[in-house]
Formats: structure tokens, C-alpha cells, sequence
């Protein structure tokens, strides 16, 4: 004889327990958080490093760079002065909330007003693991297209903030703006929107003076 | 692959709930998947096999209930199914639309011995 026992779980459930453990410690620790999501290539580390120098020293920051294997993003943010931690997800698509439980105690909270997490680069499964920061930040980069929204609408309508990035290159790719933000708005009317580029340094100082105010705003 | 963290949930949240239910075989598995949850359903049950095996899991039939997506028109209200990459609103051309169904990725229920 069988018997249906209902259950009605999020198949998630126990990371996303997890993350708000990780979201405890860090609020604890006064310490804000984003979580940086986009395709490999868009410009994450790029932007870390180019956030670093806008913010001028107003932040202390701490970096967590996720990969498959190696640590060159580490060592980037490193050379940069950053007190920088390596997760290598040994093939998984994706951070978790376990994975940065490991890696935040590495850092030293203490001296840190904001940690940036850069996730592995990947449009799809970021989406689905919140890790407990206290913003989710997509990068977009002009030269994967205008259609993305479309095509990733999990990790579009996941995020609190959406940089546009690589804008300088707009003159040389195809790119309709209006179809693109078009899109992102069906998916996440009114989500936080900066168009930079981590090239130039074009637009990083509107960004910056956000975080900042964020950040301050956070009790941080 | 996100898939074997996806698998290992499912086994997890599906032992715990037999285990409090006294239950000695789980037979089935349902689970409500909605279109915009990107989870491939064959790597699912290839982990299943490989990761149920030698609990009261093992064998257990894994049951996809697809949840496809729908838009709801802000504009006239018109319910629709996004068919194109435009999620433009067939009723009135309207593009402010939300989703309204199709984000669902849970454990819907177990059938046990
Ligand atoms: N033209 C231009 N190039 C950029 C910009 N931002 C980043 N790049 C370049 O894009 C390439 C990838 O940048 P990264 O910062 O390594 O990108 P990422 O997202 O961290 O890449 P992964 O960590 O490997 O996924 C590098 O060659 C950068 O120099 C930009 O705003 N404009
Ligand atoms: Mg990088
Ligand atoms: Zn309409």
C-alpha cells in the first residue's frame, strides 16, 4: 500500500537556509555584500578593479572570486591591495551558500565595510542559488547582444541592480538599447540600472557613489 | 552541472519527509517544475540513480510536472503564453507584462510504503 505524503518544498530550500545564515554573520560583522553574476568574459573582475579605484578609499573592500579552477581573479584583486579569497567549485556552474560559509571566515571581517563575491561566470545557474548577500548584481556587457534578456529571463529578473557594461564599444557592435531594456523592464520593472565601462572608466563614479550610499545606509 | 546540487535537495527534502512519516520505501517522487526553472530532467534522474542508491530511495520514479509559463497583460489583464522572444501582449501589443506563472521548482509530495 502507498501513501502520497504532500509536501510542498522548494527543492532549494536548505541553501537558501544557508544563505541566511551567511546574511547573519555578515550583518553582524556590519559587513555589506553583493553577489557579481554575469557570462564568462563580461567584465567582472574588470569591474571589481575599476569599482575599487572610484570608490578612492571611501570603502574597505574584501573580494571572493569564484571559478572552476585557478585563482588569476584572486590574484588580480590581490596585486590590486584586496584582501582576496579563492573559491575554485572544482566543475560546479555556480556558487552556493555553503561555499561562501567556507570562504567568508577567511576574510577579515573586521576591517572590511563591503565584500564583493564575483560569481562563476555563468547567465543560468547563479539564478537559482542565492548565497545571502545582501544584493544580487548582474553584469551585462554590450558585446553579448541585445537579446540576453530574453534568452536568461531567471537571471534578469533575479537581481537588484544591472550594470551595463563595455559601453564603449557601442559605437562598434550591433546593440538596439531600446530592445534590450525593453526586455530587462517586462522582467524586472525598475531594477537599478548604471551603464559603465570598466575600460574607460566611463560612468564608474555614479556607480560607486551609489554603493557608497548604500552601504552607509546599511549601518556599515 | 547544477543538476547533482538540484538532485541532492530533492533526496534530502524526499528522506527527511519519509523519515518523519516512518515510511519504509519512497515509490515515487512529484515534483512541480515550472518553464523558467532551467533544470534538465534526464541529468536529474541520472544522479538519482547514482545517489539513491542503498537508501529507501533507491528506484524511486522521479515525475516532472512541467508548469509552462504564462504572462498576464499590466495593460488589458490578457493571460497568455510568451510564444516569441518579444513577450509582446497578443490582446492589445502592450510590453508591459509580468510573469505570472512558470517559476515553480518545488517537492510537490512522495508516495511511500
Ligand atoms: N572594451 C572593453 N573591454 C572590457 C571592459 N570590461 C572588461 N573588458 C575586457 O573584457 C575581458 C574580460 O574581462 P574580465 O574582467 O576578465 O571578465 P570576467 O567577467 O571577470 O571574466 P571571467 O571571470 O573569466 O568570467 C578582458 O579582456 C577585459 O579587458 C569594458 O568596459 N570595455
Ligand atoms: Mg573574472
Ligand atoms: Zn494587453
Amino acid at each position: 500500500m502507498t501513501t502520497r505524503i504532500p509536501i510542498v518544498e522548494n527543492i532549494l530550500s536548505a541553501n537558501d537556509r544557508m544563505a541566511a545564515r551567511n546574511r547573519d554573520l555578515l550583518d553582524q560583522a556590519g559587513v555589506y555584500s553583493i553577489n557579481i553574476m554575469a557570462s564568462p568574459g563580461a567584465g567582472k573582475t574588470s569591474l571589481i578593479l575599476k569599482t575599487l579605484e572610484a570608490l578612492n578609499g571611501r570603502l574597505k573592500l574584501g573580494v571572493i572570486e569564484g571559478d572552476l579552477a585557478t585563482s588569476i581573479d584572486a590574484e588580480k584583486a590581490a596585486a590590486a591591495g584586496l584582501p582576496a579569497v579563492q573559491i575554485n567549485t572544482g566543475g560546479d556552474c555556480h556558487l552556493d551558500a555553503a561555499m561562501l560559509a567556507d570562504a567568508l571566515p577567511t576574510l577579515p571581517l573586521e576591517d572590511i565595510d563591503l565584500v564583493l563575491v564575483e560569481n562563476v561566470g555563468n547567465l543560468i545557474c547563479p539564478a537559482n542559488f542565492q548565497i545571502g548577500t545582501h544584493l544580487n548584481v548582474l553584469v551585462a556587457s554590450i558585446p553579448e547582444g541585445d537579446d540576453k534578456p530574453y534568452k536568461y529571463p531567471g537571471m534578469y529578473r533575479g537581481v537588484q541592480v544591472l550594470i551595463i557594461n563595455k559601453i564603449d564599444l557601442l559605437p562598434y557592435v550591433p546593440f538596439n538599447m531600446d530592445y534590450f531594456k525593453r526586455g530587462v523592464e517586462i522582467l524586472n520593472p525598475g531594477v537599478v540600472t548604471f551603464a559603465v565601462s570598466s575600460k574607460t572608466g566611463e560612468g564608474m563614479d555614479e556607480w560607486a557613489d551609489w554603493l557608497v550610499e548604500r552601504v552607509k545606509n546599511n549601518g556599515g | 552541472m547544477h543538476e547533482l546540487a538540484v538532485t541532492q535537495s530533492i533526496l534530502d527534502i524526499s528522506l527527511r519527509h519519509a523519515g518523519e512519516a516512518g515510511a519504509k520505501r519512497i515509490t515515487d517522487i512529484n515534483l512541480v517544475i515550472g518553464q523558467f526553472s532551467s533544470i534538465v530532467d534526464d541529468s536529474v534522474q541520472f544522479y538519482w540513480d547514482i545517489i539513491a542508491k542503498e537508501t529507501i530511495a533507491q528506484g524511486a520514479r522521479l515525475h516532472f510536472n512541467r508548469i509552462p509559463g504564462e504572462m498576464t497583460c499590466n495593460a488589458c489583464g490578457h493571460t497568455f503564453r510568451p510564444t516569441d522572444e518579444t513577450f509582446e501582449c497578443p490582446a492589445c501589443s502592450s510590453v508591459t507584462v509580468r510573469i505570472t506563472k512558470g517559476e515553480e521548482f518545488r517537492v510537490e509530495s512522495i508516495d511511500v510504503e
